[in-house]
């Protein structure tokens, strides 16, 4: 009785994930399923806060920083919502940057300025582009939709100390996007990102990012408390240490609307 | 009156936090003045600290006082309340009560649907500066859009520059001697209601407006008392109108597409103005991270009365260029041509942050061609150069 059950809970324990090595799956196919268990295991949150403190930091080695507040919130069939509120530096403070991710479609995202009380819609194509004069780019920072690469499991390897699969994955919207490819360390263990490499459109690494400090929230959601992003190309750097995680906060789903954003703090 | 005494005893008590920015300026004008009494240049200090208190239940209080202190106008030497607000919240709905500050628009050029505060017209002539507006807002946000209504009690006249100051027409706006179509005077209670809305990639908004105009018709006295043949003088005619607005907002891919309208029945004239145009975005030039955008616009009015309209048939070409530096660098120029007259004027805004504190503005604007008789032909000689210095804390 006892053993029956022992084994009835490896075979549930083992199905999930005996897919992954089936013989029949492509490199494709397994890196999708890579990716997709790697999404299921981040989401669920239902929303999220968290405090960021970037650290920009220059060839010659000088930093300057930025605070803001991050607030995500989970939409049922259609991407994120998310708002970034900068408390420093000091001449942009109250500044909010709301952006709606979407599974297919461009994102859309609209920047709140406090000085003029005026909110603009910016043109979210903006993939590319530095996010506040920092190494991440738009697409890094944004919360990663599963539809948004094609992949492709490359090779098993051993990551400071942890079991990884190594994945490649491409851009859909080739046009917009800065990068070419990428190549995603992802822990065996608990699906977390270990480390990115991100490759320019004409195929040269340009910038790694390194994830460290993770930390069980909630008793499911592993975050990384402290990420650093390299610039290969330029040796500028940008350290992003996090903190004060919480989710299903309950927040105010209109708070993610553009027609709110006047009365956030 | 208890009202404002309770939140400054809010703002005594302490509990919440003060930030804003106090800021040195310089405006540098090449040409000789061509009025009487106008100074050459100025320079003048400002500060506009901000307090603001937040409590748990998502309500908060807000304080932002302005003051600036000018060497040549004694006009631009003024304080203002921008706001002293209370905001409550609850779910769907909120409103605000106090001295309150409201942005409607999409454009860049011009802001023809932004209506609830007065134009501080002599801090800045591009218009964009505002005076706090008296007001009760409520808001509620039910699943087919936001509606807001104002109830706002107290009129703000706009400021004009005095008789020392630049960028001013010959005749100087007697702003301590205005007239009123309602005979409540600056007590008419104008009221606002607006709609507005998100569907796919489109940003909308449509509003009524019933109140004082705030673009006064400027008249000589003689067209308010025959017998003043004063001719150094303009009077601030301030009529009632109706006002049906709309603006909207579109993205496609790098495009972006702005457009404003009114129409607007007062005292004089019916009449619409309507501005509309596009942003287009090239994002990573070269792969140098930089971004660069090409904007046009175009703006028309119907206006023959006298209101101040810079731009009565006018097209808009500007740049913008963005290098996502960590100085958060920005400059936009934009060249205006009337489509009618041979005028023109060209301006340059760029800034950059120094430190973590400091933020360097330079604009210049440049009246390059006008007519005799027009707005921009009493500017002619008023080329400047803005430099500020600002300190945020």
């Amino acid at each position: 009785m006892e053993l029956k059950t022992t084994i009835w809970v490896w075979v549930a324990l083992a199905l999930p994930a005996a897919p992954l090595w089936g013989d029949p799956l492509t490199p494709q196919q397994r890196g999708r399923a890579i990716a997709e268990e790697a999404d299921r295991r981040h989401r669920g949150f239902v929303d999220t806060t968290a405090n960021l403190r970037m650290i920009l930091r220059n060839k010659q080695g000088q930093t300057s920083e930025r605070e803001l507040r991050i607030r995500a919130l989970e939409v049922s069939d259609d991407g994120t919502k998310s708002l970034c509120i900068f408390d420093t530096p000091r001449d942009i403070k109250g500044t909010i940057l709301l952006t709606h991710t979407h599974k297919s479609a461009d994102d859309d995202q609209w920047l709140f300025l406090p000085a003029l009380r005026r909110v603009r819609r910016i043109a979210a194509r903006n993939k590319s582009g530095s996010f506040m004069g920092s190494e991440y780019a738009y697409e890094d920072i944004a919360i990663q939709e599963l539809e948004k690469y094609t992949y492709k499991w490359v090779r098993d390897d051993l990551y400071d100390g942890n079991d990884c699969f190594v994945l490649e994955r491409r851009p859909v919207d080739q046009a917009n996007s800065g990068y070419s490819r990428q190549v995603v360390w992802i822990g065996k263990a608990e699906y977390r990102t270990w480390k990115v490499e991100y490759y320019d459109r004409k195929g040269d690494l340009l910038k790694t990012l390194t994830c460290q400090g993770y930390h069980k929230y909630a008793d499911r959601f592993w975050r990384a408390r402290e990420t650093n992003m390299t610039n290969h190309q330029t040796g500028k750097s940008t350290q992003l240490i996090w903190s004060d995680f919480a989710f299903d906060t309950g927040q105010n789903k209109l708070d993610f609307e553009r027609s709110r954003l006047t009365l956030l703090r | 009156m208890v009202f404002s005494a309770w939140m400054l005893g809010a703002v005594a008590a302490g509990a919440g936090e003060w930030s804003g920015y106090v800021s040195v300026e310089g405006r540098f004008f090449p040409h000789e003045p061509i009025y009487s009494g106008q100074e050459d240049h100025n320079g003048s200090i400002a500060a506009r600290p901000e307090y603001r208190h937040d409590w748990e239940d998502g309500s908060s209080f807000t304080f932002i006082p302005f003051a600036r202190l000018d060497s040549a106008d004694s006009e631009r030497t003024h304080a203002d309340i921008r706001e002293l607000n209370y905001l409550y919240r609850e779910d769907i709905w909120f409103f605000r009560l106090g001295i309150g500050k409201v942005f409607w628009g999409a454009t860049e050029f011009v802001h023809l649907v932004d209506i609830i505060n007065q134009t501080d017209l002599v801090e800045h002539i591009d218009g964009e500066d505002k005076l706090g507006q008296p007001m009760l807002q409520f808001g509620i946000s039910p699943n087919w859009g936001h509606v807001e209504v104002f109830i706002m009690p107290f009129f703000r006249e706009r400021t004009f520059p005095g008789r020392d100051g630049r960028l001013r027409d010959r005749r100087i706006v007697d702003v301590d001697d205005p007239v009123y179509e309602s005979s409540s005077e600056d007590r008419n209670i104008d009221l606002a209601v607006r709609y507005s809305n998100t569907i796919g990639s489109a940003d909308f908004g449509v509003y009524l407006f019933r109140g004082t105009d705030r673009d006064p018709l400027l008249a000589p006295p003689s067209r308010i008392d025959p017998a003043d043949t004063d001719d150094s003088r303009l009077i601030p005619f301030y009529q009632q109108i109706n006002q049906f607005g709309a603006d909207l907002q579109v993205v496609t891919g790098n495009w972006l597409w702005k457009w404003e309208a009114y129409f607007r029945s007062g005292y004089l004239q019916d009449y619409c103005a309507t501005v509309g145009g596009f942003e287009y975005t090239f994002f990573d030039v070269a792969a140098s991270g930089h971004d660069v955008g090409i904007l046009s616009e175009y703006a028309h009015n119907d206006r023959e009365d006298g209101g101040l309209t810079l731009f009565q048939n006018d097209l808009f070409v500007g740049a913008r260029w963005t290098p996502n530096d960590a100085a958060g660098t920005q400059l936009l120029t934009g060249f205006a041509q009337d489509l009618e007259q041979s005028e023109n004027l060209l301006t340059i805004e760029s800034s950059r942050r120094c430190g973590a504190n400091w933020r360097l503005s330079l604009e210049v604007w440049l009246f390059l061609n006008s007519t005799p008789g027009s707005v921009l032909h009493s500017l002619r000689h008023d080329d400047f150069a803005r430099l500020e210095l600002s300190y945020y804390f």
